[in-house]
């Protein structure tokens, strides 16, 4: 696909801003529709995009394997993390209220840092998922 | 520290293993992963053992996730009733890490094992927040978190033996519709009650009477756990699913999965929805009760026939199920503590003959069907002792763990005027020794083909001495056992009864 | 009756989904098609789900000064984000064992799978079969 013009310019026009809508969603998810979940799948399918059109080689030459499984356990560690600082805090697991200055700015920091590795996860199953299934090699050696 | 951890409890013995699992998943080092697994095992054992102390000084323990105010946030809730399949869990998860050390990467390749062990822990950290959490949501996303890992668990057999694809496939399936049967019943109980606390459904629903979408909503949610916990016609995704996955796995799985299942089971019935309500009595008595009968001559009857031994122990798992349903059908305290001490019980029992027959199996290092094992005893004796002294302590003879839970389910279908019962209990031992006289007499009295020239590993059977170890000691001593299955019954059933 | 019946239309096309989805996964003997069946199934939860946050002349639950606002339950919406990621999460496995299926038995059908492994049983059990019965002469 990767002779196509209007398919190759159109991706490398679309790459950024698509990612940036990602964001969008993801930062705006405090006051708005938006979140982690939608944001994640918004950003994953930018690379998915790119993979597409360029080839897995490529895509895997932006958005390496071993990246892709760090950033998809990071994610979950930093949820996770955000709920074992406020128990360090002295406070229940999850609890938000003590991480910022007063209960409001807790919540802020909380909400805005889980949702953040809620996005990551997601956005980094969905293209592990996507580069599993593309490069799945049958018993018989010819790709599927 | 040490209060913040013990203020912490309920959530760190989940949190411990599913934070792991994400660390254990970037780890390259097949060794280093193995000994990260452990070592987290070892603290989840901690932790829940402490839990349990705390249990016993403070009787329930509820945690506000979020410091949101139990109704409306998500709780956990540890009593004297959950903390026995946690112990459970946390125990059998540790042993069998312990023996996956030589045993995994001989069935898995190089590469995946860090996954593999990923997904150890993540079905660990799935089985304890099940039993944990006192939410009917949340326990519906441990239910998928325990399934899925252990599906994928069980196709990492795929690398050896296709078949496991198949079964992993089945066990997708069937444990998805039970799952999606069990959100049905939560959304119907929702759309009536409007909560989803465990302990606030209860309340409410006892002010509730003659609902038709509230017997739905039990049915739905009643038959999903029943798909899950393998109750007699819903089994069919477990022998496949144990015989096939990878030997560790097969470990794990056919001593933990199905009990919290059971548990769940057991709290739907009893605390949840209440003993006295007809609804439950008549589930239990037409619908549990002839199940659990039926699974413990159909369990044992296809083991007895069956050629293949993981598969023959699956299907003794299925009967073994029968046992402890059975028990918690009758419906007394004694009865239901009787089928909490199988709980335990069983889990021991089950989890040291697949370690036995799984340890055979990577010496001889093919698939274990009764005949390759001619003569086996005699080449393995510290692995043959074991199997022996749990084979009998799933007979039920006395001075091993399996005779105290038979004992109690006896005595307790005796003192409910089921005598019938006891006989059937009876007949059903009986008939489980033929299959595990036909494994004992192949060991050790076949001969065997050609002198088979094994040395064993200590690293194998540490593991299983210490399981055949605790057999014989809650043999010996039950008082424990016996005693916080009683005051598990006594909160589940209430003090009415 | 009839009204009454018709009126909660939702529910029918809930249970109707429901129905198509669980038919779906028994009927079906591809097993591809009974993953497809699996996903409408869950499907039918979402949209029952779904159905129960809807109140009729609510509005999204984000509070206002007017005193007498009816808001719509947000609850079940969030439950059903979770179960979404659920269903995707199953979704994607059963897919990837689908996959690896194919490219061990190169079928995706349930009875060329179930001849297969029936075959590779019956082997295994005539060949040990044959060993014992060697080793007893």
């Amino acid at each position: 696909m990767d002779k196509n013009p209007i398919l190759r310019i159109a991706t490398k026009i679309l790459f950024a801003p698509i990612i940036l809508f990602g964001l969008y969603v993801q930062f705006h998810g405090d006051f708005g529709p938006g979140g982690g979940f939608q944001a994640g799948v918004i950003v994953a399918s930018a690379f998915i995009l790119y993979a597409i059109v360029f080839g897995l080689e490529k895509g895997k030459e932006l958005f390496p394997l071993n990246i892709n499984l760090f950033l998809l356990a990071l994610g979950g560690i930093l949820y996770g993390g955000v709920g074992i600082v406020s128990m360090l805090l002295g406070d229940e697991f999850l609890s938000y209220n003590v991480l910022g200055s007063s209960k409001q700015a807790g919540q802020h920091i909380g909400i805005l840092l889980v949702e953040f590795g809620v996005g990551l996860t997601v956005s980094n199953v969905m293209i592990a998922l996507f580069y599993a299934f593309v490069d799945f090699k049958s018993s018989n050696g010819e790709t599927k | 520290m040490i209060d913040i951890i013990i203020k912490n409890l309920p959530i760190l013995v989940v949190l411990t293993p599913l934070m792991m699992s994400l660390i254990v998943v970037l780890i390259s080092n097949n060794f280093l992963s193995w000994l990260l697994t452990l070592f987290t095992t070892l603290i989840t054992l901690i932790f829940s053992l402490l839990l349990y102390q705390e249990v016993y000084l403070h009787t329930a323990i509820s945690y506000a996730l979020g410091n949101w105010v139990p109704p409306l946030g998500i709780e956990y809730l540890i009593d004297k009733v959950s903390i026995i399949p946690i112990i459970i869990i946390a125990l059998i998860s540790f042993l069998a890490t312990f023996f996956a050390s030589k045993i995994m990467p001989a069935e898995i390749n190089n590469s995946s094992i860090s996954k593999v062990y990923s997904l150890w822990l993540l079905a660990i950290a799935g089985l304890i927040g099940l039993v944990t959490t006192g939410d009917a949501f949340n326990l519906f996303v441990f239910l998928e978190i325990s399934s899925l890992a252990s599906v994928a668990l069980v196709a990492m057999g795929g690398q050896k033996d296709k078949q496991a694809l198949v079964a992993a496939y089945n066990y997708l399936i069937l444990g998805a519709i039970g799952a999606t049967f069990y959100v049905i019943g939560v959304g119907l109980l929702y759309g009536i009650t409007g909560t989803l606390n465990l302990a606030d459904l209860s309340n409410r629903i006892a002010e509730i009477s003659d609902n038709k979408a509230l017997i739905a909503g039990f049915g739905f949610m009643v038959i999903g756990i029943m798909l899950k916990a393998a109750v007699f016609p819903l089994h069919i995704w477990l022998p496949r699913a144990y015989a096939y996955a990878p030997s560790a796995v097969s470990v794990l799985l056919a001593a933990t999965a199905t009990k919290a299942s059971l548990y769940i089971l057991a709290r739907i019935l009893f605390s949840v929805f209440d003993i006295s309500d007809n609804l439950v009595t008549y589930t239990l008595q037409y619908i549990i009760l002839p199940l659990s009968i039926l699974a413990m001559f159909a369990g044992t009857i296809m083991a007895i026939y069956e050629k293949d031994i993981k598969r023959l122990l699956a299907h003794s798992s299925i009967a073994q199920i029968g046992y402890i349903t059975l028990a918690f059908a009758i419906g007394t305290k004694a009865s239901v503590a009787a089928g909490f001490i199988h709980l335990f019980n069983h889990a021991l029992i089950k989890g040291a003959l697949f370690m036995a027959i799984t340890s055979m199996g990577f010496y001889i290092n093919k698939r274990i069907t009764i005949n390759n094992l001619s003569g086996l005893g005699r080449a393995m004796p510290i692995t043959f002792v074991c199997f022996v002294i749990c084979s009998l302590s799933l007979a039920g003879i006395p001075l091993t763990a399996g005779f105290i839970s038979k004992l109690y389910i006896i005595k307790a279908s005796i003192s409910a005027d089921g005598i019938w019962i006891a006989f059937l209990i009876l007949a059903s031992s009986a008939l489980s020794v033929v299959y595990l006289w036909k494994m004992i007499e192949a060991l050790w009295f076949h001969e065997s083909p050609k002198e088979p020239n094994i040395k064993e590993k200590p690293e194998i059977y540490i593991a299983l001495l210490m399981i055949t170890f605790l057999n014989i000691y809650f043999g010996l001593d039950a008082s424990i056992v016996v005693n916080s299955s009683f005051e598990a019954a006594n909160q589940l059933l209430g003090v009415q009864k | 009756m009839i009204s009454s019946t018709l009126g909660v239309w939702n529910y029918w096309i809930v249970f109707f989904l429901m129905m198509i989805g669980l038919f779906l996964v028994i009927g079906r003997k591809n097993l591809l098609k009974k993953i497809v069946g699996l996903t409408i199934f869950q499907t039918s939860v979402f949209l029952l789900y779904i159905t129960f946050g809807k109140i009729q002349g609510g509005t999204p639950p984000i509070l206002n000064n007017i005193n007498e606002t009816v808001y719509s339950n947000p609850l079940p919406h969030v439950l059903i984000l979770t179960a979404i990621v659920v269903g995707v999460a199953t979704t994607a496995l059963g897919l990837s064992l689908v996959l690896r299926i194919n490219s061990e038995y190169g079928s995706i059908e349930e009875e060329d799978i179930s001849a297969e492994d029936l075959i590779d049983y019956h082997d295994l059990i005539e060949t040990s079969k044959k060993i014992s019965v060697k080793f007893k002469k």
